[in-house]
């Protein structure tokens, strides 16, 4: 059947496949956009360098260079016809679907998320970093910054005024010495703003030396000078330093260590604290076996899975059978104004799906929603099971019916009328020559569609997160309500108020992914063969 | 044809000079500025206080010679400012609430920030310590905010004392149908432990207890304990089933709009909702929140804004002047009260605005107890499962087996 609609069409263009096809001429235009078009891939190319480059990602630059000459030589050389076809879509293929798939499913095999987010060299800095503290009852001096030699290379002084004594001392990498009163000239706040032998850098200067100046620190018997801001400067001691013999870090003070931990990403003491500043490291299957083993995950899986389906199904096929009720109904020609009909059925379809959810969950409102004062109930919508279930396959309803209703009033137009007027003369019922001719025809075109939305339904995170955010939840298990998709669920294990979990986020989206895969798969095999039975 | 393609070549390489001759013309004018004026100080605010930051920072920037940028961030700003940081495209400094401390250092976002003793003692106590985390101040606070007892004076003249009290003259005004609710407070469907947590402490219940430092003890977890079963029965008494004073239907979307719609006499909020309130033209004041009969004071949580020096940022040295010595003048947090009316947290400032606010002082007395917002990482752990458990007791659900759910899910996450 379906070659017979794509007949007229073909017929047209035969006669110039049996043509072997001359080579076009070279027009001024196609050489010029070719240009503009490959000059622009290299612009960007030399604008992705830059960062590569600054970062030293070399790998990624041999990536990005043999990209663009392959580019440029694919597009300049009149060979490889079906490449020129083939390559855009491939890169964006590459760059779109694989890459992200390959980065999650590497991700889901790490702990990262919140507390392991860097490397271990990242959370020693910040452990030593944060252990700074002021050293009690030392002196807050004013500070200038100064150096011997040149503003931006010279070597660094911190000229510190003693605000009770005013007395001014140097500060370098040696010590602290004394300067002598006559050899300074102290503003009213105690900061030196001229000193002999010293070159007074100014803000700026001393900004463009940021990090020297926060990581310079003079020694004293106490601990060490340090700067806090541009103005002030402070005695401050570290009290939790990194030793590289033991891999562990130890406090100064109370002598406590914290190992590090390489299963755990994390500096764990003898009694079992753990330094919150950690690291991301890989932890195998962890993040899969805690799917399947923790009982607050496993236990809620199935049910979830189980009311995703249903919930897929019953949007996609309920929008379908609406849709397609709506279209045939439009497409009788008895009916008049049908424009405007079609129009005010499209109305919901151009509303921002996002602020209609938003408006459905308040109109769900037990107290103050319209649906309850309209109709006088007291529905407790969100906070039982069923009616909350119900109100999300409704609001899906609402909001997806037009769409099934616009792609059905296209494919029933693009059915042969003579069709069903064949059936009709052969003596069948409406119905008969419905569900004989036209639903199998229509189904053949809109399948595709019907799959492709069963897909997006499946993991339709906003129809459920913007309604009823997962819930009503059981009283005694927040982590899986009775309306939550497996990517709520997801969502809320991994980004909820629990902080982020982004390895175990990765590993329930691989989950997901397969899942909606093979589904997918399946479905389309079975359409194949719906096809070859009809036509 | 290989000419035509020389020609393409050719006009392809112009392409790559000219692209190139703009970006290097680009690069070494930027090394230049940062050689000469010392580079671009980046601040990271929500989108109001980006507006009244602005000047601030120009006068900053041109006092010091630097340029000083203030991006608004109008979504998501603490997991954007962590991820940017991680990628060494985040700001110097960004502009947030405290309990995000915890969080920000587990992922050595934020450095700490050392204060004088004369700077630590100009501030409000409670915001020193709401900042203090692991025994370092990790940013400078400028702004308090917690919640108050906000009430319809035509409705309700007289402030109540207990939350029996309130709800008998709520039940008053619904039987008269002057409201339609006894009072405004933010639950819906998934709970809301902030805005609980007064009525909570007032039954006797607590979240963590306190260490010897004075820090909360994530180890001491007070869900599930005796103290919360008998706090939340006292809650579930007034939930849907019981008096009908705490409900699902009222969310943080409508509780305002219901108070200003006068179908409610009492609302609980902060200080944020103060120009609706002002805007609806209701005769309104602001009391402490009224605890149960016979039961402990309601403390809300006191919550602290304030600046971050980003661990990663380019410019740190500035950055820590800017926050340590810059932000720690009065005329900054008068600004930023002007743009939005939270209590200033620097004492010279609240004095400052006190005068023509009166509502200041109000909050301020109605926090004057309140328990500062926990800052440790093992808080992100409670809101969700607390929440839901509000929720479900509010809905009627059996109150031992809720808290005991719910405890064992907070203590899961804990690590």
């Amino acid at each position: 059947m379906s070659t017979q609609l794509a007949e007229p069409g073909s017929d047209l263009r035969t006669p110039a496949r049996g043509v072997a096809r001359r080579e076009r001429p070279v027009t001024a235009a196609g050489l010029l956009t070719k240009a503009i078009l490959l000059g622009l891939v290299v612009a960007i190319a030399i604008w992705a360098a830059m960062p590569l480059i600054d970062a030293g990602a070399w790998v990624g630059l041999a990536v990005l260079v043999v990209g663009t000459v392959g580019l440029c030589y694919l597009y300049l050389t009149p060979r490889h016809i079906p490449a020129k076809y083939l390559v855009p879509g491939t890169l964006f293929l590459l760059a779109f679907q694989v890459f992200p798939v390959l980065y999650t499913a590497s991700t889901a095999f790490t702990n990262f998320g919140d507390g392991h987010r860097g490397s271990k060299e990242d959370a020693i800095v910040a452990i030593q970093t944060s252990s700074v503290t002021q050293v009690p009852g030392s002196t807050e001096y004013a500070l200038s910054v100064a150096t011997t030699g040149d503003p931006a290379t010279g070597p660094l002084v911190f000229l510190v005024t003693d605000p009770t004594t005013g007395v001014v001392s140097a500060g370098d990498t040696e010590g602290l010495r004394t300067l002598s009163a006559a050899d300074v000239t102290v503003a009213p706040g105690g900061k030196v703003t001229a000193a002999d032998g010293y070159t007074l850098l100014n803000f700026g200067q001393v900004n463009a030396r940021s990090q020297e100046v926060t990581d310079f620190a003079v020694p004293t018997s106490g601990g060490a000078i340090r700067s806090s801001g541009l103005s002030r400067a402070y005695e401050g001691k570290a009290l939790r330093a990194y030793d590289a013999g033991c891999d562990c870090v130890r406090d100064t003070v109370t002598g406590k260590t914290w190992t590090a931990d390489a299963d755990l990403g994390a500096f764990v003491a003898a009694d079992g604290e753990r330094l919150i500043q950690g690291w991301q490291v890989n932890v195998g299957l962890n993040n899969f076996a805690r799917l399947i083993t923790d009982s607050t995950i496993s236990g809620p899986f199935l049910s979830t899975l189980v009311w995703n389906l249903v919930f897929a199904i019953g949007s996609t096929g309920g929008t379908f059978v609406l849709g397609l009720l709506c279209a045939l109904a439009l497409h009788s020609p008895r009916v008049r104004g049908r424009n405007i009909y079609r129009v005010l059925l499209i109305l919901p379809y151009a509303m921002p799906a996002f602020a209609m959810l938003l408006i459905w969950r308040d109109m769900f409102n037990t107290d103050f929603g319209l649906i309850n004062n309209l109709f006088g109930l007291d529905v407790d919508w969100f906070g039982q099971e069923w009616s909350a279930r119900l109100a999300v396959i409704g609001v899906q309803l609402w909001l997806g019916y037009p769409y099934m209703f616009l792609v059905a009033t296209g494919a029933l137009q693009a059915i042969p009328a003579e069709l069903t007027e064949a059936s009709s003369i052969d003596g069948a019922s409406p119905w008969q020559s419905f569900r004989r001719v036209t639903l199998p025809l229509l189904l053949v075109a809109l399948s595709p569609l019907l799959i492709s939305s069963f897909a997006y339904n499946f993991n339709n995170f906003n129809a459920i997160h913007l309604t009823s955010e997962g819930g009503p939840f059981p009283a005694d298990n927040s982590s899986v309500g009775a309306t939550d998709l497996l990517i709520t669920y997801t969502y809320r294990l991994a980004f909820g108020a629990a902080g982020a979990q982004y390895g175990f986020a990765a590993a329930v989206s691989v989950f997901i992914f397969a899942l909606v895969a093979i589904i997918s798969a399946v479905s389309f095999r079975r359409t194949r063969q719906q096809e070859e039975v009809y036509t | 044809m290989r000419i035509r393609t020389a020609g393409v070549v050719a006009a392809g390489l112009a392409l790559v000079l000219a692209s190139a001759g703009c970006g290097g013309g680009d690069e070494p004018a930027d090394d230049k500025a940062a050689k000469t004026d010392g580079g671009k100080l980046v601040i990271w605010a929500d989108d109001k206080r980006t507006a009244a930051l602005k000047p601030f920072a120009e006068k900053f920037g041109q006092a010091n010679g630097v340029t000083v940028e203030v991006q608004a961030v109008s979504k998501d700003l603490q997991t954007n400012f962590v991820t940017a940081s991680q990628q060494g495209s985040g700001p110097d400094v960004v502009v947030g609430a405290h309990d995000w401390i915890g969080n920000l250092v587990q992922n050595g976002a934020i450095d700490p920030v050392q204060l004088s003793a004369t700077q630590k003692s100009s501030f409000n106590e409670k915001a020193i310590t709401a900042t203090t985390f692991n025994g370092q101040i990790y940013g400078v606070p400028y702004a308090m905010e917690n919640l108050a007892l906000i009430r319809n004076t035509e409705l309700a003249p007289e402030a109540p004392k207990t939350i029996e009290e309130l709800v008998a003259t709520g039940k008053k005004l619904q039987a008269e149908k002057k409201v339609s609710e006894i009072l405004c407070l933010q639950v819906g469907q998934t709970g809301d432990s902030y805005h609980i947590y007064p009525f909570y402490t007032s039954g006797g219940g607590y979240l963590f207890g306190t260490a010897a430092n004075g820090d909360y003890d994530p180890k001491d977890l007070g869900v599930g304990k005796p103290e919360s079963i008998a706090a939340f029965e006292k809650i579930k008494a007034l939930g849907e089933k019981g008096a009908g004073a705490f409900k699902r239907s009222i969310t943080g979307e409508n509780y305002s709009a219901t108070f200003t719609g006068k179908k409610c006499a009492y609302m609980v909020s902060g200080p944020w909702v103060v120009p609706d309130v002002k805007k609806a033209n209701i005769s309104y004041d602001i009391t402490p929140i009224p605890g149960f009969a016979g039961g402990k004071e309601a403390q809300p949580f006191v919550g602290v804004q304030a600046f971050y020096v980003a661990a990663k940022g380019k410019n740190k040295a500035l950055a820590q002047e800017f926050v340590a010595n810059y932000t720690t003048q009065p005329e900054l947090a008068v600004a930023l009260y002007n743009a939005e009316p939270r209590p200033p947290a620097l004492t010279a400032a609240l004095d400052q605005v006190k005068g023509n606010d009166p509502d200041l002082a109000k909050f301020q007395e109605a926090g004057k107890n309140g328990h500062v917002l926990p800052a440790i990482p093992a808080m992100a752990a409670i809101w969700d499962p607390f929440g839901k458990a509000e929720a479900a007791i509010v809905g009627g659900a059996d109150v031992t087996s809720t808290l005991t759910g719910a405890a064992k899910a907070i203590s899961g996450q804990i690590k």
